[in-house]
């Protein structure tokens, strides 16, 4: 086994996964706030921000879908051995990652059952850009609006449109994350 | 403190917990089931509140319990204690101070602000539970938004009583898709959880729930045309500090059955208090 698969976790399990997992919870109750999260060094090309969150959310319980570049060994490696997450298909996976074009179409996931709606897909989405710019947000957690750099809008509106049945999104880049759960109405910058 | 996990649970009840939390957040007012864990205290205590608690906190927390508004009683000193040994986090009866507030049955006066956290204990946490026994059934009511049997209910109330007599754990529905069960606050309380700058979670464990209201959420109390909710609370000022808009227990104050009725959240009444507001109980008023 490689050096690059035993390091990279975090120093104090259970110290790093609380202080993480508050940032992670501010950032889904608050969606489109960014917050930065540390603790993480996992291969290229995770970011330490996916690894995070990986290590804060994942073990056994939770099939991890991988998707485009980041299914690769060292990737594969890296979770099995820090978390246990069985490695599966989009349409099984608890929760997904990958950049935003390899993770579409949103149709692969599960979305949950009219009397489980939390029996559904978290997609943690590695971008190149996480700013407080961009798309106009609104809805439970967020007092007037959030602005946030969105991959798209489009997808967004449609997976609130199916509420309470949806997919909740988590976004990472370097070391920060933000969230969008299913209940966040998106806009259009300019179309407020 | 290293013969327990931080905060007691172990790594993945916590994990599983988190994740309960985060589809909370996202399905506002729906509850999520988990599987609890035995915790070393008994049901009534609160496990559910005190397992979400482990859940979120961090060394760096401050911690406040409240008990029906008292930080003193038997279950919020031991549940406080509880985390100062297993977390080692520090405590505060300050609601202001606090970072994460542990309440069964109350929420605090002061309104709670931004990086707050609100934990309720749940007893019951299912809305429907004394209308339809069956859990496959309330699943099934809440996933067709049939809630028309609740508005009976409380309407039958209004038939028998001239007003809803409901003054505890009073249904509100959840950005206009569920109905959910506030745990047993007064009713007082009900127009707090709207719009609230903190977030609210909410746990029962032997029913084995969890929910969540993320800030700012809308949260309104069922009511009729005719009859629209009202916040009632016994209409007394407070004997010791003369607070006109607090929720209010009745005390016994002798064996002649001599009665006053003070601020149920202590930490307020105390700070009233403490900034020279006195009551007719109390101070320069008192008889
Ligand atoms: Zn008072």
């Amino acid at each position: 086994m490689q050096a690059q698969t035993l390091s990279g976790g975090f120093a104090d399990t259970a110290t790093a996964s609380a202080v993480a997992f508050r940032q992670v919870m501010e950032a889904m109750a608050r969606p489109g706030t960014i917050h930065m999260v540390t603790g993480a060094a996992p291969p290229a090309p995770l970011s330490p921000a996916t690894g995070v969150v990986l290590l804060t959310l994942c073990d056994p319980d939770t099939p991890v879908h991988l998707s485009g570049a980041l299914d690769c060994d060292a990737v594969r490696t890296w979770i099995a051995f820090h978390t246990g997450a069985p490695v599966v298909g989009p349409s099984h996976c608890v929760f997904a990652v990958g950049g935003w074009d390899d993770l579409t179409p949103l149709s692969a996931y599960q979305i949950g059952t009219p009397q489980y709606p939390d029996r559904s897909a978290t997609l943690i989405v590695q971008v190149d850009q996480l700013e407080p710019n961009g798309a106009i947000l609104s809805g439970p957690g967020i007092k007037d609006t959030h602005s946030l750099s969105l991959p798209e809008t489009r997808a967004f509106q449609l997976n609130a449109g199916h509420f309470p049945f949806g997919l909740d999104f988590i976004f990472t880049c370097g070391d920060r994350v933000a969230a969008l759960p299913r209940t966040t109405v998106v806009m259009h910058k300019g179309a407020v | 403190m290293s013969d327990y996990n931080f905060a007691y649970l172990d790594e993945q009840t916590k994990r599983m917990i988190r994740r309960a939390i985060l589809k909370g957040l996202a399905i506002p007012g729906y509850q999520v089931p988990f599987a609890s864990r035995e915790m070393p205290m008994p049901y009534g205590w609160g496990t559910g509140g005190v397992q979400v608690s482990a859940a979120v906190m961090t060394p760096d927390d401050r911690f406040k319990v409240i008990d029906q508004g008292a930080d003193d009683t038997t279950n919020a000193v031991s549940i406080r204690t509880f985390f100062e040994r297993t977390a080692g986090v520090a405590t505060t009866t300050k609601t202001s101070q606090a970072s994460v507030i542990q309440t069964r049955h109350r929420i605090p006066e002061e309104p709670l602000s931004e990086g707050q956290i609100l934990v309720y204990q749940v007893p019951i946490p299912e809305p429907l539970r004394f209308l339809e026994p069956r859990e496959s059934e309330t699943r099934k009511m809440h996933s067709l938004e049939e809630y028309g049997l609740m508005h009976v209910k409380l309407y039958e109330d209004i038939s028998r009583h001239g007003h809803i007599a409901t003054s505890y754990a009073y249904p509100v529905k959840v950005e206009g898709r569920y109905v959910m069960d506030p745990s047993p606050i007064p009713k007082f309380d009900n127009p707090k959880l709207g719009d609230m700058a903190a977030i609210q979670l909410f746990g029962a464990g032997r029913e084995q729930r969890i929910y969540a209201l993320p800030p700012y959420t809308q949260v309104v109390s069922l009511d009729f045309e005719d009859h629209p909710f009202e916040a009632s609370k016994p209409d007394h000022p407070c004997a010791m500090c003369g607070a006109e808009n607090s929720y209010l227990d009745e005390v016994i104050t002798n064996d002649a059955g001599g009665r006053m009725f003070v601020c149920s959240d202590t930490d307020f009444c105390e700070a009233r208090q403490a900034a020279g507001h006195t009551g007719t109980m109390n101070g320069k008023d008192a008889a």
